[in-house]
């Protein structure tokens, strides 16, 4: 068990060296092979109208004329060991983890990310509830009464949930809840949940709601299909055989086999989303990762990309590695000894 | 619920079906007339199609016939492992004087598991891969007793031995894939025996098995049978199986049965085409290596649009004999001699010279 962990760590941390690489070599290595030059990428560092002197002189601190490899090198001594600045009169040091200052606001990246993770990990945790609960619900319900009214009218909806996107489902339930309705008459202020909790929840429904039907239309198609095809196994039948009464059969034995690749796709879906919920982001204008990472790839601001995508990367990563470790909780057949 | 209603209703409405009805079963199980009907978007598929048969406690029946001849249909039916919703039953199953096909479905899962039980033809597919094998015999135990956990655990482990798996303390929190293949079907078995069921019905139970673990799990059968004076119906495509187990042979054809006999005039005596087509498919070791399997020629019957007439008649190569009756007239099984019954147009003293001068020698 401890060596299978260890294995994956050691392995997750050489699936993060690589994205790292592929992730700065589409930043710092393309642009060049395209003709951009390093004063190019120095002129964004320092602004539209700045002098020759100011933009020699971000150049100079952020070591663009060095070759490519020997820049990548100084980013993960920076992730791993931090990294000093050279302001001319003084050194900003910036300790480890240093992903960088933003080339638009000169904030340290990872005080910018800490400020806005919790922001996702709210929208994602509430979302991940109501779609996971009433996702497996639907698809379990719709199984069970399969062509039934309430089946053809789950999977219709369901069938809507994954097709329409969030930019249309946000903003249509925006416009009816909070500004025709005005049950948010100002619209979705984020607000922190160690503050202010019923003010955080109260806010945060229509993003959670807007999120979670996207995925529970996922899900329920999921699990929909996933029950029946759990209800003809050969166990499911022998469960019957021996007498069990039928509400048995559906909890102990078809729902527990159903679940458990459900859980995969779950776990996935977390580590994704945490590095940014994008779309529910930029729809309710939630200060959360998501919204950072269009903002930054809009603004040309290199090192906030780069900060997201590796810990978008750390994320998935992360995941991955419960969700295996839950499997053998649940599978004996993948158990770890 | 309103599946009941209407099975009441159709019971009713026929008055010789309602007759029939109360007429009290004479042996242990009886089925009567039993007809299992699917509809499905390309017709009726009719796999059993009027099938009676009587077995007694201590007995053993074996049901044979090809792939589709509606033998695991009918076990299913037995249990009432049929969705109501997608299988019309009808007909009569008396089990020890309670009939199943007119009971509700909660009345029927209080029999299954208890008083009758059923041992599935794959093992591994058969056994929830995430529960170990001590807890579902535990389950199949404390569903019909109600017992605590402990003691339901030392009958299971009890029931392991008892079939012959070493260590049965140990391999009762194994895991069905820990075991191997043969190890598994008893352990199955001790699931199905776990309540000593009056009635057990094994579906192929040896077909995933080599031939050594194969005689093993006949004899634990045989042995238990003894122990629990249990009436067991063996369902198989493989008559050396049923040879050595059964006292009465049932032979199935497209959801009918064709022949009806004890084991020595199946085997000795059998009065009915296709059987000896059976009995010819059967590998020996004592024939020449290029006669040592005469096939039944064609295919089995597609079960929506059965052959008229006899079923067997385009695979009979007897069936011209008498006149084209084969195609146009369905045989009915008639009891010819005592305690064997055959489906066939053929005169039964043809019949007995074409054994007697064209198969038996060729067996």
């Amino acid at each position: 068990m401890i060596a299978f962990i260890v294995r994956r760590l050691v392995a997750a941390v050489l699936l993060l060296v690589i994205v790292s690489m592929v992730t700065f070599a589409i930043f710092f290595l393309v642009p060049r092979l395209v003709g951009s030059t390093p004063d190019d990428l120095a002129s964004r560092y320092v602004g539209r109208d700045a002098s020759p002197t100011s933009v020699q002189a971000a150049k100079k601190r952020l070591h663009l004329d060095d070759p490519v490899p020997l820049q990548y090198g100084r980013f993960v001594k920076g992730i791993v060991a931090g990294d000093e600045f050279d302001y001319g009169p003084q050194t900003v040091k910036c300790s480890a983890p240093c992903f960088g200052y933003s080339f638009r606001t000169s904030q340290n990246v990872l005080d910018l990310i800490k400020d806005r993770f919790p922001v996702t990990a709210s929208l994602v945790f509430g979302a991940s509830i109501l779609w996971l609960t009433g996702g497996v619900a639907v698809g379990v319900l719709s199984a069970l009464k399969r062509r039934s009214f309430f089946d053809r009218a789950a999977m219709s909806i369901a069938l809507a949930g994954v097709s329409l996107p969030i930019y249309f489902t946000g903003l249509v339930s925006l416009s009816l809840f909070a500004y025709t309705w005005k049950i948010w008459p100002d619209g979705v202020q984020y607000a922190n949940l160690l503050d202010n909790p019923v003010k955080w929840a109260y806010n945060l429904v229509l993003p959670w709601v807007t999120l979670a039907f996207l995925y529970a239309a996922m899900y329920a198609r999921l699990t929909r299909s996933g029950m029946l095809e759990t209800l003809n196994e050969d166990y499911i039948r022998t469960a019957r055989a021996k007498g069990l009464p039928e509400r048995t059969v559906i909890t102990k034995h078809a729902l527990r086999a159903t679940l458990t690749p459900i859980l995969t796709i779950f776990g996935l879906d977390i580590g994704l989303l945490l590095g940014g919920a994008v779309l529910t982001e930029s729809t309710f204008s939630l200060p959360g990762m998501g919204k950072m990472v269009v903002d930054a790839i809009t603004g040309n601001d290199l090192p906030v990309v780069l900060g997201v995508v590796m810990f978008t990367a750390l994320f998935v990563v992360l995941a991955n590695l419960i969700v295996d470790l839950l499997y053998g909780v649940v599978d004996p057949r993948v158990r770890h000894n | 619920m309103g599946d009941e209603k209407e099975r009441t209703e159709t019971l009713d409405g026929t008055p010789a079906a309602a007759e029939a009805a109360h007429r009290p079963p004479t042996a242990f199980l009886e089925v009567r007339d039993l007809r299992i009907h699917f509809p499905t978007d390309d017709g009726l598929v009719k796999s059993v199609d009027g099938l009676s048969f009587q077995l007694e406690r201590g007995r053993t029946l074996g049901i044979v016939g090809e792939s589709g001849s509606g033998k695991s249909v009918t076990s299913l039916g037995i249990l009432g492992l049929h969705n109501r919703r997608n299988a019309n039953v009808s007909g009569e199953i008396w089990l020890d004087g309670q009939e199943i096909v007119g009971s509700t479905p909660d009345q029927v899962r209080r029999l299954r598991g208890r008083n009758m039980a059923m041992i599935f033809q794959d093992p591994l597919s058969s056994m929830h891969p995430f529960y170990t094998v001590g807890n579902q015999i535990i389950e199949a135990y404390r569903i019909h007793n109600d017992v605590s956990k402990q003691v339901a655990r030392k009958h299971a482990i009890d029931m392991l031995g008892r079939v012959g798996i070493p260590q049965p303390d140990k391999r009762v929190d194994d895991y069905p894939h820990h075991f191997s293949g043969g190890m598994r079907q008893r352990a199955m078995i001790a699931m199905a025996l776990s309540c000593d069921p009056e009635l057990l019905i094994a579906d192929e139970p040896t077909t995933a098995l080599d031939v050594t673990v194969q005689a093993q799990i006949l004899d634990l059968l045989r042995d238990l049978q003894e122990e629990f004076n249990s009436a067991i119906i063996m369902i198989t495509h493989d008559l050396g199986v049923v040879a050595e187990l059964a006292d009465d042979i049932l032979v199935m054809y497209g959801g009918r049965s064709v022949e009806y006999a004890t084991v020595d005039d199946l085997f000795h005596r059998p009065l009915h085409p296709y059987t000896w087509g059976l009995l010819g498919s059967m590998p020996r070791l004592d024939r020449e290596r290029s006669e040592r399997l005469l096939p039944i020629k064609g295919t089995p019957p597609s079960l929506i649009n059965l052959p008229s007439g006899c079923a067997f008649n385009p695979r009979c190569a007897y069936a011209e004999l008498n006149d084209g009756r084969s195609e146009t007239e369905r045989p009915e099984l008639k009891e010819l001699e005592p305690g064997h019954s055959v489906a066939c147009h053929l005169p039964l003293a043809r019949r007995k010279e074409i054994w007697d001068n064209e198969i038996r020698p060729k067996l």
